[in-house]
């Protein structure tokens, strides 16, 4: 009894808060200047009759007010529609789940290097601050927290792909070529770089995180008083620093998810790597509102079970919260 | 030395940073549209004692044009940050006021965060059609909820203060408690947000231009520069891909590094 | 035996609204301090907050923050003490009970802490759970107490179990940092009891504390101490009577302020008042 209730409580909130992620980017596609119809038609703008347009805009409900088309909206949302996108000319759902899995794969292995390499680090520089290791991890870690994320992956590109030529430069398997035939090991080398690109990003907030919290608890009484017995600064990183830096760690990588998808889209421009960054790129340039919309939805998804996850885990670990007081 | 004067160093890379950004700032004003001008005869050149940083494929000096989307990047950067912490003060202190009014604000501040950032901005930057200003916008928007977590949460910590619940029952005015117990306290908290703030901005500004949202092809932003380039990858023009944003970087861990100073210092 | 001999410790500040608020300064925190500590006996050493009680205790670990400026010396059994013998000597030879009940790892349970301390003091793993619970059971902390986290403890727990870390180490030297702070009576007496059997036992014990009524009953000598600076040391049959045998007139007023003396305060300004505020 005593646990169910903070998870209903909480999932209750999920659910307001995107309802309310659907009100805001509905609200912000209905405000842009962008007519709905022109986008839909495209380059063919010009061959179309006003006639024509009305009936456009009639089939497509925009000739309604925006509450109405939002309710609308809302209601097909309930059922599991998202719309069709004419980007893509498919269900908007078919897209995302296509492109989704694509990027998962991507996202989830960049997450998992970048939070046990940034956590290594940051445990490696806390314990040893001054040291000369201590400088090269987080001046590293300094760095590429400042540097713009497409850039690397432009650097990346250049140096491997161009000048080297170890790696291919785009997508996600030979040009050309048909999905099922891509063998397994040449989408390992088509996902190489991005992944290494992304990790390399996700690495430095991690680091520089877990070595603040090293630093904190190596200035603590709890380092002096294991001083004061006799510990080198290894047995106290080890045996307090791994407790104290651990939880905070891993609410942070799962927190950070939405930081991670950001980087992802632009890592996919980049490397013309078919998941969901790229076709949301489309979508926001080519103004496919319901793919646009869709993607904004399923994010927010994501980015908040990260975010309660992230929340809940202090509550299930540390002895100090009781289950009661979530 | 190296660690001795915390201080010291605080106020000399102040100097220094004070020091760069005005000549960036001067450099637009001497340049004028030097950085749009072509060169038909030397386009895409490598760089060289002519053409310092190498030219783009229009043959316009990719020095000049690097310094543009600079400044641009800096100016875009302080306004959001301005903009940035000033809805984060406002919509903390309205988040005091009441307790449906703080349920709001917290709500709010829960939706902007679930969603990514960059798909956010894009959102912003689509409804608002474009143009330095959306761009502008957009970076504000996006960034206050972080800010307005910590002051909202300084806010109420405040008001539970004894002295300034000693100060309500003196009967002081709401301005004076404001002006007198709140802002001293509140405004360290801004200034640090708002340097805190600078570098993500400018970091966003250069992600959406990249995604080609917000400014035209045309005008010299460093995501614009960027995205330039990497048409041009496969033929082997580094130069193009590596020289902005180097440029960039140098800027966003000039400031960082002067706000982690500045934090360490006071 | 340990002795310190014209201990004088400086720490930087920054001075701020002066034209030069980038500049630093050093403050003096100990001023030519010296202490003498015989084995088998406990030494108080006794002063008002911010007399730089706790930061002596420290020098002698070797546990000062980097960038302070030391000068004197010490001896411990006729040996210099310098930071290379500090750090072998440090939990073995000698040990700190630290002011701070949150010198407690939060997230580790009481029973496995006392082992560490014993770990680091050279026992092997199983020997050290041993001698963990022993020490804990000879502290009156029961099965629950040694399976709980720090937070689920009262204060005086808190405190025996600091105490146990101290003695699971068989350390000569025991150096007691306010250890009465925030005890219920009962409580006070039962941990400085603790640290007079220590003594007995023929170890050094420095009792650090801030209220001389309650150091006097078990300790041997007592040094009191202002401004970082030793006003006297007397033997601790010194204080009784109206002070007669006493030197200074610092430590007589402070023995005059006792409650159960004259409670006299004509003699003593506001802030030397403070040190019997307990």
């Amino acid at each position: 009894m005593r646990l169910i209730a903070p998870i209903v409580k909480r999932l209750s909130r999920l659910g307001l808060v995107l309802i309310c992620v659907a009100l805001v980017s509905y609200g912000l596609m209905m405000a842009s200047p962008i007519n709905p119809v022109d986008a839909y038609l495209g380059p063919q703008m010009a061959q179309v009759s006003p006639e024509q347009r009305a009936l456009i805009a009639q089939r497509w409900g925009f000739d309604q007010p925006p509450a109405v088309q939002f309710g609308h909206w809302l209601r097909q949302l309930v059922s599991g529609e998202l719309g069709w996108s004419h980007v893509y000319n498919q269900p908007v759902s078919e897209v995302i789940g296509q492109r989704f899995q694509r990027s998962i794969v991507l996202l989830g292995s960049a997450w998992l290097l970048s939070a046990l390499l940034g956590f290594s680090l940051g445990v490696v520089a806390g314990a040893k601050e001054g040291s000369k290791l201590d400088s090269i991890i987080s001046t590293y870690a300094f760095i590429t927290a400042s540097t713009p994320a497409f850039w690397l992956a432009i650097l990346a590109v250049l140096l491997f792909s161009v000048t080297l030529g170890w790696t291919p430069t785009c997508c996600a398997g030979p040009a050309g070529a048909l999905n099922q035939e891509v063998t397994f090991a040449t989408r390992l080398h088509h996902l190489l770089l991005p992944v290494t690109t992304l990790a390399l990003l996700g690495i430095a907030n991690i680091t520089l995180h877990t070595r603040a919290r090293m630093l904190e608890l190596m200035r603590s009484e709890v380092a002096t008083h294991a001083f004061a017995q006799g510990a080198s600064r290894i047995d106290v990183a080890w045996r307090h620093g791994l407790r104290h830096a651990s939880l905070p760690a891993v609410t942070l990588a799962f927190a950070s998810l939405g930081e991670l998808f950001g980087g992802s889209i632009l890592i996919e421009q980049v490397f013309a790597y078919p998941g969901l960054g790229q076709a949301t790129v489309a979508a926001g340039l080519r103004s496919d509102i319901p793919l646009l919309l869709g993607i904004a939805l399923f994010t927010a998804l994501f980015v908040s079970v990260g975010n309660m996850i992230a929340d809940s885990l202090y509550a299930v670990i540390d002895p100090r919260i009781q289950p009661g007081e979530l | 030395m190296r660690q001795a004067q915390p201080r010291l160093r605080a106020a000399f890379s102040l100097g220094v940073t004070t020091l760069l950004v005005v000549g960036l700032v001067a450099s637009q004003w001497l340049l004028g549209d030097f950085p749009q001008q072509m060169q038909f005869n030397a386009r895409l050149a490598p760089p060289s004692v002519d053409h310092w940083l190498g030219t783009d494929a229009l043959g316009r000096e990719l020095w000049a044009r690097t310094l543009a989307g600079l400044a641009l990047s800096f100016w875009v950067g302080c306004l959001a940050a301005l903009l940035s912490t000033l809805i984060a003060l406002s919509l903390a202190a309205l988040a005091t006021l009441s307790a449906r009014l703080d349920a709001l604000v917290s709500l709010l501040i829960d939706t902007l965060l679930s969603v990514p950032h960059l798909i956010l901005l894009m959102l912003i930057a689509f409804a608002l059609g474009g143009g330095t200003q959306a761009v502008i916008i957009a970076v504000a928007v996006t960034h206050w909820p972080s800010l307005a977590r910590v002051l909202r949460a300084e806010l109420w910590q405040l008001r539970q203060a004894p002295y300034v619940r000693i100060s309500r029952a003196l009967g002081k005015s709401r301005w004076f408690v404001l002006h007198g117990h709140l802002l001293p306290h509140l405004l360290p908290h801004c200034l640090v947000g708002a340097l805190l703030l600078f570098p993500h901005a400018i970091l966003h500004e250069a992600a959406l231009t990249f995604l080609g949202f917000g400014l035209s092809p045309s005008q010299p932003a460093i995501g614009v520069l960027l995205a330039d380039a990497t048409r041009y990858l496969s033929g082997g023009y580094w130069w193009l891909g590596v020289f902005p944003g180097l440029g960039l970087l140098l800027m966003v861990l000039g400031f960082e590094r002067l706000s982690s100073q500045l934090r360490r210092a006071l | 035996m340990l002795i310190i001999d014209h201990l004088t410790l400086q720490l930087p500040y920054y001075a701020d609204g002066y034209a030069t608020w980038w500049k630093r300064r050093w403050a003096t925190c100990l001023d030519a301090f010296s202490l003498t500590l015989s084995p088998g006996e406990v030494h108080a050493v006794v002063g008002a907050s911010g007399a730089g009680k706790s930061l002596l205790a420290y020098a002698i670990m070797g546990l000062l923050p980097i960038p302070a400026r030391l000068n004197g010396q010490l001896y411990y059994q006729g040996k210099p003490l310098d930071a290379s013998r500090q750090r072998q000597l440090r939990g073995r030879e000698m040990a700190l009970i630290p002011q701070s009940l949150s010198a407690l790892d939060p997230l580790v349970r009481t029973q496995r802490q006392v082992a560490w301390a014993a770990q680091r003091a050279g026992q092997p793993s199983a020997h050290a759970w041993r001698s963990s619970q022993q020490a804990l059971d000879h502290y009156q902390l029961d099965t629950r107490a040694q399976q709980a986290y720090a937070h689920e403890l009262s204060g005086g727990m808190a405190r025996r179990v600091l105490t146990a870390m101290a003695h699971v180490s068989q350390a000569k030297l025991v150096i007691a940092d306010e250890p009465s702070v925030g005890l219920d009576p009962l409580q006070r007496q039962r941990v400085l009891a603790a640290l007079r059997e220590l003594a007995d036992q023929g170890k050094m014990v420095m009792l650090i504390t801030h209220d001389l009524r309650h150091a006097l009953p078990i300790a041997d000598h007592v040094t009191i101490m202002r401004d970082g600076k030793r006003v006297e040391t007397a033997l601790a049959t010194a204080f009784q009577g109206s002070g007669a045998s006493l030197t200074s007139a610092y430590s007589q007023a402070l023995w005059l302020a006792l409650p159960d003396n004259a409670f006299a305060t004509t003699t003593v300004s506001r802030r030397e008042q403070e040190t019997n505020v307990a």
